[in-house]
């Protein structure tokens, strides 16, 4: 049976401690998208205000990851298994700090709208804020299981969330072309459903990662590669 | 394409925004193992014959099997590294290549073993004749104690009595081996008056004196300081540019800084072989994973 | 604190002791040294190295044959021992992990604890009886005897301290085994195995009772192996048992010679195992 764990145990503990941080990013971003879409639904000003405020806890936990990863670079030179661990977590850092920009987005925009009359309820909205949250569930899951079908079913269903996005955003259009007192709103809204459609892009990227991560193959920007592919 | 990669592309035609992210190098699934890697020049290496060819090779201790039926294949003017926890059976594996493993008493070994297709492990193969087309440089640097520099180098020459330039070829392989610069003032004095890297060098321009074919290298950094060690290593990539080089190693960073392919062996057995960077960065088998990664040996 | 005077005590207790374990051990060898020096400076002079022995009541004389007599015999003893005796170490160490080189190591074991006297007389048997006569050519067979087992032991022994890595490298360079033994392995044991060589003909020169019965004793010069030969040892005994007190002093001259002649051996090979030494270094 093969060994789990390194038999320099201080270097099991460091690459333990980099998952654990990693986790608890994405931990904070899955809450921080949550709290964000609750703020804009149920018209909680100060819901948004937590959301801008937690986002610095996020931003910070990018820098010590980046830190931890230069420091296993430099001191152990990880090879194989322990070398795509590393590359991926440099890259879904970048990709999770995002996605909590992008929450803190959607909360300016809550912040916005509420500052006048409600404007109607989108179930559309919810689901598509449903849907981004639970692409990025997965694919932390994916990431914590090493588990590529989950990562590869994240990948396959950013299409449903381009459709839903697309339907939202011409029913926003529809809404604002029928009465013209409501463009400042609607488009608020509709910049809301922009965030969470490029959420679900970051999460594709986590999840692309994963699948490197576990199988040592890139499977980012195929089509960009088909010539070297063919040849 | 998996159905993963098609829904990438399709997301690629329609994002208008380019991912800031640079795709990292993957291994394409291209040629077989014996493919040069991109820093080395580009040559004929995968369409000229294999410089050696091992098939099914055993070696014994006695009744003890160590090497239990090693396949592998060297192409021509490349660096193999093998590597592998204490007792995996690398060094017996090179002491076969020149059969310096058969002289221990008792010991022996058996296959197949070809030097461009002639099979060295044969009856009719004298064995010191094949020791100077196959040489070796050994761990601890090993001068002849009782002769001048010039005279160690010239040592596998004179003592096999090769009508040759001698000073000629004492020049060459000094220079060869990265030493002629700091010893030629004193070509005559003792051997023993260089450090330890030098000493080394010394050895490896004497293996290079008999003019081998393939070069077999003994972990011969492991008893050399840091800088000296990255002067041998730096050699090494020199020298495969006329040799071809098997490099036992079990210093991994080593085999990953000089080596084109890298054999994993383990307990005996040949586990896996291939480029290096694949090795290191994503090998085929478990074991070779985690062996890279420190989790045993 | 007690125990620590206790120990500063024993440390200089032992001290001491060791001290005067040396000083008694030295005390016999220096009072010959002086024993020899003073008595035997008498008579030194070069007519002393140089000429025949004189009969009894002349003055003058010297141990001449004696010196190129003990010459002759270390020579024919060398030709006899060496070849024998440093082919038999290599043997030993090239070839002697069975039961033909555990038997030899037996033999010259067994040879090395015979008494000189005992290989006189195996000598004696073996060449004056059959030549009858005494010769040059016994006393050299004799001392021969004495030699191999020492000279057989150290190469062995030189050989095996040569590196198995020297070996290694030579065989890698496609030399032979035997181009090997003989121009690597010895090679780099020949400074050892002179040493050795030296030190045995210092104690060949030395010997007395082996060449009494065979190659006795001569009043002049010769170089012939088949005749008896004069030798420093022997004319010491003769003239240290002699009732003329000439004599006598005569042999405290001879003593001092055969002394120096011995200790210069040795000075030598400890002078050329200290360049070794500081080569290797």
């Amino acid at each position: 049976m093969a060994p789990e764990a390194h038999t320099d145990k201080v270097f099991d503990v460091e690459l333990t401690a980099l998952r654990d941080k990693l986790l608890d990013m994405g931990g904070k971003v899955e809450a921080s998208i949550a709290a964000s879409v609750r703020s804009l639904i149920e018209r909680d000003s100060s819901l948004a205000e937590r959301v801008r405020t937690q986002d610095r806890d996020i931003n910070r936990l990018e820098v010590e990851i980046d830190d931890m990863c230069r420091r296993i670079l430099a001191l152990r030179q990880p090879a194989a298994s322990d070398l795509r661990f590393i590359t991926t977590a440099l890259k879904i850092v970048v990709d999770l700090e995002r996605m909590g920009d992008l929450s803190v987005n959607i909360a300016d925009r809550a912040l916005q709208l509420n500052q006048s009359p409600p404007v109607k309820p989108f179930h559309d909205l919810v689901t598509l804020a449903d849907l981004s949250e639970a692409q990025l569930k997965k694919a932390l899951d994916s990431f914590v299981e090493k588990d590529v079908e989950k990562a590869e079913e994240v990948i396959q269903g950013d299409d449903l969330l381009d459709a839903l996005y697309q339907k939202l955003f011409n029913e926003l259009l529809t809404y604002m072309m029928e009465d013209s007192r409501v463009i400042r709103r609607a488009t608020n809204v509709m910049f809301a459903a922009k965030q969470l459609e490029r959420f679900g892009d970051h999460a594709i990227n986590l999840a692309e990662m994963v699948v490197y991560m576990v199988r040592g193959t890139d499977v980012r920007h195929p089509h960009s590669r088909d010539i070297q592919q063919q040849g | 394409m998996t159905p993963a990669q098609e829904a990438a592309t399709r997301r690629e035609a329609e994002t208008s925004q380019a991912s800031g992210v640079p795709a990292v190098v993957a291994p394409s699934p291209g040629p077989a193992a014996g493919s040069p890697p991109p820093h080395v020049a580009p040559s004929t290496a995968d369409r000229e014959q294999p410089k050696l060819q091992i098939r099914a090779l055993r070696a014994w201790y006695g009744q003890t099997l160590a090497l239990k039926g090693v396949d592998l294949v060297v192409p021509p003017r490349s660096v193999m590294a093998a590597i592998g926890p204490s007792g995996c059976g690398k060094s017996t594996f090179l002491r076969c290549l020149n059969r310096m493993h058969e002289l221990l008493p008792g010991a022996r070994c058996d296959g197949t073993l070809l030097l461009d297709g002639e099979d060295l492990l044969g009856r009719q193969v004298d064995p010191v004749v094949l020791r100077r087309r196959v040489g070796m440089v050994f761990q601890r640097p090993n001068p002849f104690p009782t002769m001048s520099v010039r005279d160690n180098v010239a040592a596998g020459l004179k003592l096999n009595g090769i009508r040759a330039n001698h000073q000629e070829i004492v020049e060459r392989t000094l220079r060869q081996a990265a030493l002629w610069e700091e010893v030629k003032d004193r070509l005559d004095e003792s051997a023993l008056g260089l450090s330890g890297g030098q000493q080394q060098r010394l050895c490896i321009a004497r293996a290079l004196a008999v003019q081998p074919e393939v070069l077999l290298m003994d972990e011969p950094a492991s008893a050399l300081d840091p800088i000296a060690t990255a002067k041998v290593e730096d050699l090494i990539h020199e020298l495969k540019e006329h040799y071809t080089i098997v490099i036992v190693t079990h210093n991994m960073q080593q085999a990953a800084r000089v080596s084109d392919q890298t054999a994993f062996f383990y307990l005996g057995e040949l586990v896996e072989v291939g480029p290096t960077e694949k090795i290191f960065t994503n090998p085929d088998k478990p074991q070779t994973n985690d062996y890279v990664t420190g989790k045993f040996g | 604190m007690k125990s620590l005077r206790w120990r500063k005590f024993v440390d200089r207790f032992w001290t001491v002791a060791s001290g005067a374990g040396v000083v008694l051990a030295l005390v016999p060898l220096l009072s010959l040294l002086w024993l020899v020096l003073s008595q035997g400076t008498a008579n030194l002079s070069l007519s002393f190295f140089t000429h025949l022995p004189a009969p009894v009541g002349e003055s003058g004389g010297g141990v001449g044959n004696g010196i190129v007599g003990t010459f002759l015999l270390v020579a024919i003893a060398s030709a006899i021992a060496l070849p024998v005796g440093i082919g038999a170490g290599v043997f030993l160490a090239e070839k002697g992990d069975g039961r033909v080189g555990d038997a030899i190591r037996f033999v010259t074991e067994v040879l090395s604890g015979v008494p000189s006297i005992v290989i006189g007389i195996v000598a004696y048997g073996l060449v004056v009886e059959r030549m009858k006569r005494f010769s040059a050519l016994a006393g050299g067979l004799a001392l021969a005897l004495l030699m191999v087992p020492t000279l057989a032991r150290s190469t062995e022994e030189f050989i095996r301290l040569v590196p198995g890595a020297l070996r290694e490298a030579s065989l890698a360079l496609g030399v032979p085994k035997w181009k090997t033994s003989l121009r690597v392995v010895l090679r780099t044991a020949a400074g050892g195995i002179v040493t050795a060589v030296l030190l045995a003909v210092a104690r060949a020169a030395g010997e007395t009772a082996p060449l009494l019965f065979t190659s006795l004793n001569n009043q002049y010069w010769n170089l012939e192996p088949d005749q008896p030969t004069a030798s420093l040892t022997v004319q010491i005994f003769n003239y240290a048992i002699s009732p003329y007190e000439d004599w006598h002093h005569k042999a405290w001259t001879a003593a001092l010679v055969l002394l120096l002649l011995v200790g210069l051996l040795n000075l030598l090979a400890r002078v050329l195992s200290r360049n070794r030494m500081e080569a290797a270094r």
